[in-house]
């Protein structure tokens, strides 16, 4: 029977457990309201729900070696998502208690109100920030060291392959994983880091004044927008690189890099800016303040400002995450940040070759996943830690 | 078995808020016979809104019924399914929403949404309901009756708008139709209109009403009986005409009350004093359409002149001339024997000191993210260039002012004030600037009868205090009979009457100031059909035309 035939009967299967059930709950409990409305939808949803969590849970305890010695590397990989699921879960709860119980009152409060992906994301995001500042300290080898021996494999078992002396393994050059992927935090985020603040400044302060001023500035601001909206964005700062790279180099591209990026970046947010702006200069409160004879910047960065934030800050946590995602495009076509200098985007197009294997060495093919999971673990937490944000500032409840 | 139709007992509603629920309504009954109107009225958070909804079985998202019963001819709505409740809403209980123009689906016409209730509980076919459309349409004296029907939402007036709502109400004939507050956001005469069409109508099915609303004289004119609500507690309840003249509680008392705030008349002006503000000839346009026609009024030192008229009338255009952000066409502006820079950019700080304004909505007119004392803080800083602890110390003079204890509300921000409590810091943020004169612009309108009147009082006592001049923008002449010692009547954006009060409100009068005065409900339940018929019952609309030709 093919893997369609059953999806189908997995799904019949469910739609039937589900309306059993609904009816057996009814009989049992005296047609009470929750289950005499619940709709036939919402039946099949718990009984596919169930039937899956129990595949589920089949699935992990399946051995991770065939008979004919092959590895399984399905259920290796799953068990390491689940593994990575339920540790990070337990961490973030422990952490949030530890908030619960350290520090003031009001970070106590703060602790208590939160959601625990918002405890994941912070934890996550103190890890990072940790890992880059001190990256020097934390490294066990640098980042352009290269040992003799070269592509040794993950997890540090010598029957595997591994050695004890680098965790995560070695590249096809030599040199150590663990100790490239903690600079790569400090090259990565930081710069990622730094080009997003630069577009939020550019952008929202232009923003702003488009949406205050109107008239001919507005129309020279939106159009000029408009004009860099229009060319494809990693297009064109690939052609800027390229053009900047006739100018300077090293270091100095490197910051011709951050700034091409913030000034691509910046026009989106001069967009949402523009248009919050404009949802907040009709209010009676900024007419009264023009009416007292406010200047231009206080009227942009006490009036608007503060009741901009909200939105700003979700658009925050988005942007950093596709700059980042930006930047490390950009080192996998050979553009971004330079070699010997570590970089995750760098390390994922490096290593990639090794993914062909994952289909009988897992452990092998995990090479270029840690960097890429590096990337998908930080943009996981921000856009958690925004949403709490969002929630918080928006007073939504639920 | 009870002959009631409606049957509520012991009604608790609670309300979520930060993880806890808040009572909202604390054991009301309420009982309603067939063909009778239910009057529900008191102060907004009373639970009016609530309760009327809980009518129909429903409640809002975040708010729970949590004990009583609701019986709806027999049928118990709490327990009943919701399919059951589906087959009840729209067909036998029907609801008109304050707000007609937020309700309609702005991109269907209005016969589409009027005839998918009938078509889809079965009651018509979809030609016949488009036929007794045109009746009802008919029936509420809706221009063109045949056509209207197939005009989109933003193509017809608000009063309009409420009555084809009414209509899409009354389209499966229910038993029971729920107004929240139909008449509130119009204007005094479209309102008439609505309230007359309403009655009939209702009269005529012999439909059972719940009429909510915070205006005493409306639900005079509306309902047999009147139940007052307050705080989600039952104030008390009683026939109509009884309850009006011999009420039994303060509360209730009190609000009947409200409107009798008079000021004592002030003398006349010196006829050789300069006005604080005078407007001179101001004709003025948005684009190229002329919105304002050579209009021309002075603002005497201590006075308050009201400014009325419908909206659209250019009341607050005018305003937005006096304070330079429309610069006029034609015409200026004297600031005490001076002529002010038309647009404010170009006016000294002082000259921007003098005037102040004060706004309807205290909500948008206060910045969210600041607190009480920075608000006000501000025009202290910028104007008398008061810094640290003097700034301080003015900033709580001003909240003393206006009567707030200056401890509990300088770190505040506005959402933690009630409206009244708002609208006190906008005028306290104006008087921190030390103006000469004030434009309210529409200040009460957003507010409930007992706090619009500690406004007006308030108002009043700063005129006296410190010689201020006002502009009171507003259509409510109530409002302008207690605190105006001038008014000027506009429409169309020209000045059609202008005098002191006393000379106003007496006959003869200009036929506009007669119509918009005519308009404004009295508490006499009798007031609307009276009126109907001095101008003639065939058509009000037309009538109140006629009168003005």
């Amino acid at each position: 029977m093919s893997a369609w035939l059953w999806i189908v009967a997995l799904l019949a299967g469910s739609l039937a457990v589900g309306w059993l059930g609904r009816f057996a709950a009814q009989k049992a409990t005296g047609n009470k309201p929750v289950y005499r409305d619940m709709p036939l939808a919402v039946a099949f949803g718990y009984a596919l729900g169930v039937a899956l969590l129990a595949l589920a849970v089949w699935y992990y305890f399946q051995p991770t070696v065939q008979e004919t010695g092959v590895a399984n590397a399905g259920v290796m990989f799953f068990r390491w998502a689940v593994h990575g699921f339920f540790g990070f879960a337990v961490a973030a709860w422990l952490f949030r208690l530890l908030g619960r119980s350290l520090g003031t009152a009001a970070s106590r409060k703060l602790f208590r109100q939160m959601p625990l992906t918002a405890a994941f994301g912070i934890l996550v995001i103190i890890i990072y920030a940790v890992t880059a500042i001190f990256a020097g300290l934390l490294a066990p080898h640098g980042q352009a060291e290269v040992f003799a021996q070269a592509n040794i494999v993950p997890g540090g078992n010598p029957a595997l392959g591994g050695n004890p002396d680098f965790p995560l393994g070695t590249d096809q050059i030599g040199r150590d994983i663990l100790s490239r992927l903690i600079y790569g935090a400090q090259n990565t985020v930081g710069i990622a880091f730094a080009t997003t603040l630069i577009a939020f400044f550019l952008g929202g302060s232009l923003g702003f004044l488009a949406a205050t001023l109107r008239g001919w500035m507005d129309q020279l601001l939106s159009r000029a927008v408009d004009v860099l909206m229009a060319i494809p964005s990693l297009i064109f700062s690939l052609l800027l690189i390229t053009v900047a790279s006739a100018w300077v180099s090293g270091f100095g591209l490197t910051v011709a890099m951050v700034l091409i990026i913030a000034v691509i970046d910046s026009t989106r947010v001069f967009r949402l800016a523009r248009a919050v702006g404009m949802n907040i200069v009709v209010m009676d409160y900024i007419e009264a303040a023009k009416l007292r004879g406010e200047g231009l910047p206080y009227l942009i960065f006490k009036e608007i400002l503060p009741n901009a934030t909200a939105p700003l800050l979700a658009e925050f946590g988005l942007r950093f995450c596709f700059v980042f995602l930006t930047i490390s495009a950009l080192s996998f076509l050979g553009l971004g940040i330079q070699p010997p200098l570590a970089d995750w985007g760098t390390m994922v197009k490096d290593l990639s070759a090794f993914i062909n294997y994952a289909g009988f060495a897992p452990l092998a093919a995990s090479v270029p996943l840690l960097a890429a999971g590096a990337i998908a673990l930080l943009t996981v937490a921000v856009n958690f830690v925004v949403d709490w944000m969002l929630q918080r500032s928006s007073g939504l409840k639920e | 078995m009870t002959d009631y139709l409606v049957e509520m007992r012991g009604i608790h509603i609670e309300g979520r808020t930060d993880e806890t629920w808040m009572p909202i309504i604390k054991g009301v009954d309420l009982t309603l016979k067939r063909g009778e109107v239910m009057g529900l009225i008191g102060e907004s958070g009373a639970g009016k809104s609530t309760l009327g909804l809980a009518a129909m079985g429903f409640c809002r998202d975040g708010v729970r019924i949590s004990g009583g019963s609701v019986k709806f001819d027999g049928i118990d709505l709490l327990a009943a399914s919701a399919e059951k409740k589906r087959q009840l809403l729209g067909k036998r209980i029907a609801y008109v929403a304050q707000s007609a123009a937020a309700s309609f689906n702005p991109a269907h016409q209005l016969i589409d949404q009027h005839t998918e209730a009938p078509v889809q509980h079965g009651v018509m076919s979809r030609t016949e309901s488009e036929a007794d459309a045109v009746r009802l349409y008919e029936k509420l004296r809706l221009p063109r009756p045949k056509e209207i029907g197939f005009r989109y939402p933003h193509q017809v007036s608000g009063g309009q708008l409420q009555r084809a709502m009414t209509a899409m109400a009354m389209s499966c004939r229910p038993d029971l139709i729920i107004f929240d507050e139909p008449t509130t956001a119009l204007d005094v005469t479209t309102q008439i209109e609505v309230l007359a069409a309403i009655r009939e109508i209702v009269d005529e099915f012999d439909t059972a009403a719940i009429y909510i609303t915070h205006d005493l004289a409306v639900v005079a004119q509306m309902a047999d009986r009147v139940k007052v609500l307050l705080k989600g507690d039952e104030v008390e309840e009683n026939e109509t005409r009884e309850m009006l003249s011999n009420p039994q509680q303060d509360y209730t008392k009190s609000l009947w009350a409200v409107r009798e705030f008079k000021r004592p008349a002030k003398p006349a002006p010196a006829t050789d004093a300069t006005p604080v503000v005078s407007v001179q000839g101001v004709t003025a346009a948005y684009g190229k359409v002329d919105v304002l026609h050579d209009v021309s009024f002075d603002i005497h030192q201590g006075r308050t002149v009201a400014v009325v008229g419908e909206s659209g009338s250019g009341k607050s255009t005018t305003a937005r001339v006096i304070t330079g952000l429309l610069p006029p066409r034609l015409g200026q502006i004297e600031l005490d024997g001076e002529a002010l820079p038309l647009d404010y950019r170009k006016r000294s700080k002082d000259q921007l000191r003098q005037v102040q304004m004060i706004y309807q909505m205290a909500d948008t007119a206060l910045n969210p993210r600041k607190t009480i004392g920075e608000i006000i803080g501000r025009p202290v800083e910028f104007y008398g260039g008061l810094k640290g602890r003097a700034k301080r110390d003015r900033v709580a003079e001003l909240l003393e002012e206006i009567e707030l204890p200056a401890k509990q509300y300088l770190d505040r921000l506005p959402s933690e004030l009630s409206g009244g409590q708002k609208q006190r810091i906008g005028i306290a943020r104006a008087l921190a600037a030390e103006p000469k004169f004030i434009i309210c612009d529409e200040v009460t309108s957003a507010l409930d009868q007992l706090v619009a009147e500690g406004i007006l009082r308030l108002l009043a006592r700063l005129q006296d205090n410190l010689k201020l001049s006002y502009m009171f923008i507003t259509h409510d002449l109530a409002t302008v009979r207690s605190i105006a010692d001038e008014v000027v009547v506009m429409k169309d954006g020209e000045v059609v009457e202008q005098g002191p009060k006393p000379e106003m409100f007496q006959p003869p009068h200009h036929p506009y100031t007669d119509l918009l005065l005519s308009s404004v409900p009295e508490m006499d339940p009798d007031w609307l059909t009276n009126l109907l018929h001095e101008r003639g019952v065939e058509n009000i609309g037309d009538a109140a035309m006629q009168k003005m030709d």
